[in-house]
């Protein structure tokens, strides 16, 4: 009994709340994506031959490890954004990697095959430089840190500073490389730009200065981008001015000026405006440097170069030649050398360092993606056979972030897309229907249909229904054929021809916009990627909005998205127009946009193949209209003086709204200016178009109906105060009708600062502020009211609502920063709705709406509990079953999308930052599907078995009747 | 006709109304009694003007002034002209045309000792259809929005009723004087958690509770003379039941023969 009173006290708590996933839904309806970024450093574990470990560190400062031979992700390490989590330079030897972080403000050292923190060092100030392996006899065993001032020499086992010496005259020279050859030397390298080079010789073992010397230098600029030391200790630097090479000795005592090689003397030119470089390699850090070296001369010419006994040698020309790479394995390096095959193909081939001569049977074949970037970064892996040949796998890194893993003779081994990892905006399209259901479809929407008359339609239907007949059988035959093979061969490949939108319009296509200029189209229910396409030429400060003008229901015209490209700088847009099903690019003539984009506004008004208008609004408040076709025109005249428009300056406070006129230019009609001394307008958001409010109001304890009051004109305002100081600053919320410009309502919020993030929805705005009086993260909820009665309730206009809202407040303290918010969508707006909370830890918190109400009530009363009103409690609970994404962690969430689905109950959710992670969620609980768990046996033998019983009790009652009247 | 005008200059109403003068303190920054020194004296007017064109190219007039009352008893008065009988022909023929009347105010600020300070430029516009302005005979709520420091940020007018219906509207008595409702809202401040009374009501309860000792006993403790006897007799009659079953069962087998 005891037992059960306990089962009923837990059941009745979670009332509210269950809303966990069970363990066997793990994975079932979502799934997460990990991704890095931009690679910047990736080195391949050479420390013997079986490793399958492959290090990379990126401009996202994530330090990884992914496995070569699936491009899985064995560890990562997150660090912090911007310049504090910057990787600066990474090392490896053997086991361990050294990885230099924040502008050189830490020195780290890491286990590479579990990703374990080895050791850390807190290193002096100064801005970073370079760092290098230092070996001493064969045996390397320290790292020398070269910062602006000083340079320190650290213990590689321990990470225990052995010395650290400041740089002599370091304020006139830029000091900016560390050579060491492994003779117990340390080798500064600092330039006087223009003037001449420093070179400083510090002893191993205590720091002591041995030799310090000035070479005269007067071309040079930076030692960094135009020298590399080869062979035993040669500083050969490259100038293209003088279209020469220059060489020196760095230890040798007599030489006192570089040696002057012209490149003519070896037939070589440098194309004019391209920076020649010089790329050597230093296969172990004990010993000298190869005197092998690649000079590119062009942006697809490559020379392999010898430096011997003081003269320079071509030992192989590469022309043309994209990309060339060192590799080496044991004793020996190689060389690869991606070259151009035809317009789509690029074959990478291996030479030997020190002859040049081709590695037969080498050949891996790159295919370049069409709808690709070109490849920028090859970074070899070699190996050596058992027949002692050498072998090598390449990754190659393209413009769009692609990184793409071959092994001979050009198979794909694996690709990951890391473009996601900067994921700026996203849409859900609904998959088409298949071509039979859309056949069905299509046959009553043709106007065509109208003319045809009885007979023919008659005739159309039967058609259609054969054809489905058809269509059914053949997947019923599909069935049968599947199942009679052995399971693991069935494959569950999704393709874009196999994609039609389910029962349920579960599955999607989600377009995702990254910040480097690609577009992707995955499939939400896998993950897939089905296309994707990169857009050249994108500025990387260029913002975008993706719109969605045509959705997939007007069939046969197909889907269609247009992607405005802004500049942010100069404001000049492009439009890019595309199907979001299949990626391509629409043949739609676009206009052109001579003068910068200020607001763009996507219209119910749809031209006659259906697909919604879009306004473009240039600086000079001219409207441009997108498709522009007569039609659009007529009916944009005839509803101009309906169609009202909002700009935002937070440069100047301004907010303006306008009306468009019937020749397409705009007058001013309203102005609220919010002065920029005191508080300057941080974000300004509207509601959702496709957002349906299911009821007008809410039932009141005493059976009354509060209205509520719904807007759709309302945008919400928030500013942050100019003043910072804890005591004076505030944020302050102002919902300014967007039609009218009229004020309906300012707040203020004292003692308060931002970031702000907030919701705007039916009737409420949440928003997430910081408390800095008490130091915490608080949220507030505002919700408006028309009051007991409704001023016009068959149709709103903001131009006749004259009675200002009832506006009601509450503010909750909330335990935890957050990185954003979102509320839920569904299909008809009938299922209670959450917030969606990203939390700086990786989770996404799924907080009933329930919780942010400011009619909760201070004491408990007969109303407020007839109203299903939770009592006020300031701080807002966080329960771990709240986590949609329970242990899989979103990095860095930097936004939520969700998107309704055909089911009421459900939502469909994106989160996206770093990670992509996509999940369902149910408000509501899922109120109108079965459970996966139903009993559909139990339920069905229950109804045969009582449909038995009752033909049988009737039988023998009728028995019972005979045998009664005959007694 | 010139005595007309005279006449209408005497009969120029003084319509206003005074509202809420919500003045926070932060407003002030301490200069409440720098205020408070110079008490009548302090006002300022400020112009209202209206625009009303059948081609809807903004042309503003004169419509009122605005005068700010400092001091403690802060308030707001328009006074306000008759509109001539070109106006009401104009204001009927954009009605007719349903196109706007707007009304804008230059940038303030109503801090007084603001005033010499630094005069703002620009203007704040807002509107509100004309069919509308007349059939509600000319009587309309306008609303001036400050910010915290007490600048003017926004001015929103609705005519109350705000429908447009098309009912003709009798001439000269209605759309003569303007019945104006003018008012200057502050933004509110926003409620911060309440942790004091949440506090407060805890630790009543708790002493309630403790009061009362009878509440502080558990469930069973309170009710375990119903349970008990509740329990025992559903274990008897369960018992009873199966037994009780079992001989029906039986009987019914007898019957059946």
């Amino acid at each position: 009994m005891a037992w059960l009173v306990v089962r009923l006290a837990i059941s009745m708590s979670l009332l509210y709340t269950a809303s966990a996933v069970f363990e066997d839904q793990v994975g079932k309806f979502d799934w997460r994506q990990q991704f890095i970024g931009k690679v910047r450093f990736a080195l391949f574990d050479t420390h013997s031959q079986a490793s399958k470990k492959l290090l990379l560190a990126t401009d996202k400062n994530v330090f990884a490890s992914l496995n070569s031979r699936t491009g899985d992700l064995f560890w990562r390490h997150v660090d912090k954004t911007g310049p504090e989590g910057h990787i600066d330079a990474l090392l490896m030897y053997g086991q361990d990697a050294v990885v230099v972080v924040g502008n050189g403000r830490l020195l780290r050292s890491w286990e590479t095959t579990v990703g374990g923190l080895k050791w850390e060092t807190v290193l002096d100030t100064g801005s970073f430089q370079a760092a290098a392996l230092v070996g001493v006899q064969d045996f390397v065993k320290y790292v020398a840190v070269l910062k602006k001032s000083a340079i320190s020499l650290h213990d590689l086992s321990s990470g225990s500073e052995i010395w650290v010496e400041n740089l002599p005259d370091s304020d006139s020279v830029q000091y900016q490389t560390i050579y060491s050859g492994g003779n117990g030397l340390v080798l500064v390298l600092g330039v006087v730009p223009n003037s001449h080079i420093v070179i400083v010789e510090y002893k191993i073992e205590d720091g002591e200065i041995m030799n310090k010397k000035s070479v005269e230098a007067a071309w040079m600029s930076s030692l960094e981008s135009s020298c590399a030391v080869v062979s035993s200790g040669i500083l050969l630097c490259v100038d293209q001015i003088t279209q020469s090479l220059y060489t020196l000795p760095l230890q040798s005592a007599e030489q006192t000026e570089m040696r002057q090689i012209h490149l003519q003397t070896l037939d070589l030119e440098v194309v004019s405006g391209f920076r020649p470089v010089l790329t050597s390699t230093q296969p172990n850090p004990a010993q000298p440097p190869l005197s092998e070296f690649f000079l590119q001369l062009s942006p697809d010419h490559h020379i392999l170069l010898q430096f011997k006994d003081g003269l320079i040698a071509p030992l192989r020309d590469f022309n043309p030649a994209y990309l060339a790479a060192f590799a080496t394995s044991g004793e020996r390096t190689v060389a690869a050398v991606m070259s151009p095959k035809n317009d789509t193909a690029c074959s990478i081939n291996l030479f030997s360092a020190d002859t040049g001569r081709r590695h037969l049977d080498t050949t891996i074949i790159y295919h370049m993606d069409p709808n690709g970037g070109k490849p920028n970064r090859l970074y070899v892996h070699a190996f050596l056979k058992k027949d002692d040949s050498v072998g090598y796998r390449v990754m190659v890194q393209t413009e769009d972030l692609a990184l793409t893993f071959l092994q001979q003779p050009g198979r794909v081994v694996w690709m990951r897309e890391e473009a996601l990892a900067d994921v700026v905006t996203m849409e859900m399209v609904d998959l088409p229907f298949t071509g039979t259901q859309a056949e069905l479809e299509g046959e009553f929407g043709k106007k065509a249909a109208i003319q045809d008359g009885l007979l023919p339609m008659v005739l159309k239907r039967l058609s259609s229904q054969f054809i489905l007949l058809q269509a059914w059988l053949a997947h019923l035959w599909k069935l049968f054929y599947d199942a009679r093979k052995p399971r693991s061969s069935v494959k569950n490949e999704v393709t874009i021809d196999v994609l039609s939108r389910d029962e349920f319009n579960l599955q999607k296509m989600m377009l995702m916009v990254t910040a480097s200029g690609k577009l992707f189209g995955i499939d939400s229910k896998s993950g897939t990627i089905l296309w994707k396409q990169y857009l050249e030429n994108i500025q990387p400060n260029s913002v975008f909005k993706l719109i969605v003008q045509r959705t997939t229901a007007h069939f046969p015209h197909p889907p269609q998205c247009t992607l405005l490209i802004k500049n942010k700088d100069t404001g000049l847009g492009s439009l890019y127009v595309f199907n979001p099903i299949f990626g391509k690019k629409s043949q739609i003539s676009v206009p052109a946009l001579p003068r910068p984009i200020l607001q763009t506004l996507l219209l119910p008004v749809i031209d006659q193949d259906y697909a919604k208008v879009l306004l473009l609004i240039d600086d000079q408040y001219k409207v441009t209209a997108f498709p522009s076709t007569k039609n659009v025109l007529q009916q944009l005249q005839d509803t101009a003086s309906s169609i009202f428009f909002y700009l935002v300056d937070s440069s100047q406070g301004k907010l303006s709204g306008f009306r468009l006129r019937k020749d397409l230019s705009t007058e001013l009609i309203w102005e609220v200016v919010i002065p920029t001394e005191v508080q300057k307008i941080v974000a300004v958001k509207g509601k959702r178009a496709n957002e349906h409010v299911h009821s007008q109001g809410r039932v009141m304890g005493d059976r009354s109906v509060l209205y509520k009051y719904l807007n759709p004109n309302l945008l919400a305002v928030i500013t942050e105060s100019t003043d910072t100081h804890q005591e004076r600053s505030f944020v302050g919320i102002i919902l300014i009708d967007g039609v009218t410009g009229r004020i309906v309502h300012e707040a203020v919020q004292r003692k308060a600062r931002g970031p702000v993030h907030f919701v705007h929805s039916e009737n409420w705005v949440v928003y997430v502020y910081w408390n800095s009086k008490f130091r915490r993260n608080e949220f507030s909820v505002l919700e408006l009211f028309e009051g007991a009665e409704l001023y016009n309730s068959t149709v709103f206009s903001s131009l006749d609502r004259p009675h200002p809202p009832q506006v009601l407040q509450q503010s909750y303290i909330f335990p935890a920063p957050i990185n954003t918010l979102e509320a839920t969508l569904t299909e008809k707006g009938i299922t209670s709705r959450h917030l969606l909370v990203g939390l700086p830890s990786g989770n996404i918190l799924s907080l009933p709406k329930l919780f942010l109400d400011p009619r909760r009530p201070e004491m408990v009363s007969e109303q407020s509990r007839e109203e299903n009103l939770i009592p006020y409690a300031p701080e807002m609970p966080i329960r771990e079953e709240w986590f949609i994404n329970y242990n899989q962690t979103v990095s860095r969430v930097r936004g939520i999308y969700t998107a309704p689905s055909g089911l009421e109950s459900t939502c469909l959710v994106v989160a996206y930052g770093l990670d992509i992670y996509q999940s369902r969620v149910f408000p509501s609980k899922q109120f109108d599907v079965l459970k996966d768990d139903y009993d559909y046996i139990l339920i069905s033998s229950v109804l045969f078995g009582l449909f038995f019983a009752t033909m049988i009790s009737k039988r023998l009652a009728e028995v019972k009747l005979l045998n009664r009247a005959w007694r | 006709m010139a005595m007309i005008r005279v006449l209408s200059l005497v009969l120029s109403v003084l319509s206003s109304v005074t509202l809420l003068w919500t003045q926070s303190g932060e407003c002030n920054n301490g200069r409440r009694s720098a205020d408070a020194v110079d008490t009548d004296f302090s006002g300022f007017s400020v112009p209202l003007e209206h625009s009303f064109e059948v081609d809807d190219v903004p042309r503003f007039r004169l419509r009122g002034a605005l005068q700010f009352r400092g001091g403690r008893e802060q308030g707001v008065y328009l006074s306000q002209n008759q509109l001539s009988e070109k106006d009401r022909n104009t204001l009927k023929d954009v009605a007719a045309v349903d196109g706007l009347y707007r009304i804008r105010v230059p940038r303030v600020s109503l801090q007084v000792d603001r005033q010499t300070e630094k005069q703002s430029e620009g203007y704040l516009t807002t509107f509100v259809r004309a069919c509308s302005l007349v059939e509600s005979h000319l009587s309309d709520v306008i609303t001036l929005h400050t910010d915290v420091s007490g600048c003017v940020v926004g001015i929103s007018i609705v005519t109350i009723p705000g429908s447009c219906r098309g009912i003709e509207v009798e001439d000269e008595v209605d759309l003569e004087v303007f019945n104006t409702t003018i008012s200057v809202v502050a933004p509110v401040t926003a409620p911060v958690p309440e942790t004091a009374p949440y506090i407060e009501r805890m630790e009543q309860e708790m002493e309630k509770k403790g009061k009362n000792p009878q509440e502080q006993k558990s469930f069973f403790a309170k009710y375990w003379m119903y349970i008990v006897p509740l329990v025992l007799f559903l274990m008897m009659s369960g018992a009873q039941d199966q037994s009780g079953g079992g001989a029906g069962g039986g009987a019914a087998n007898g019957g059946g023969r």
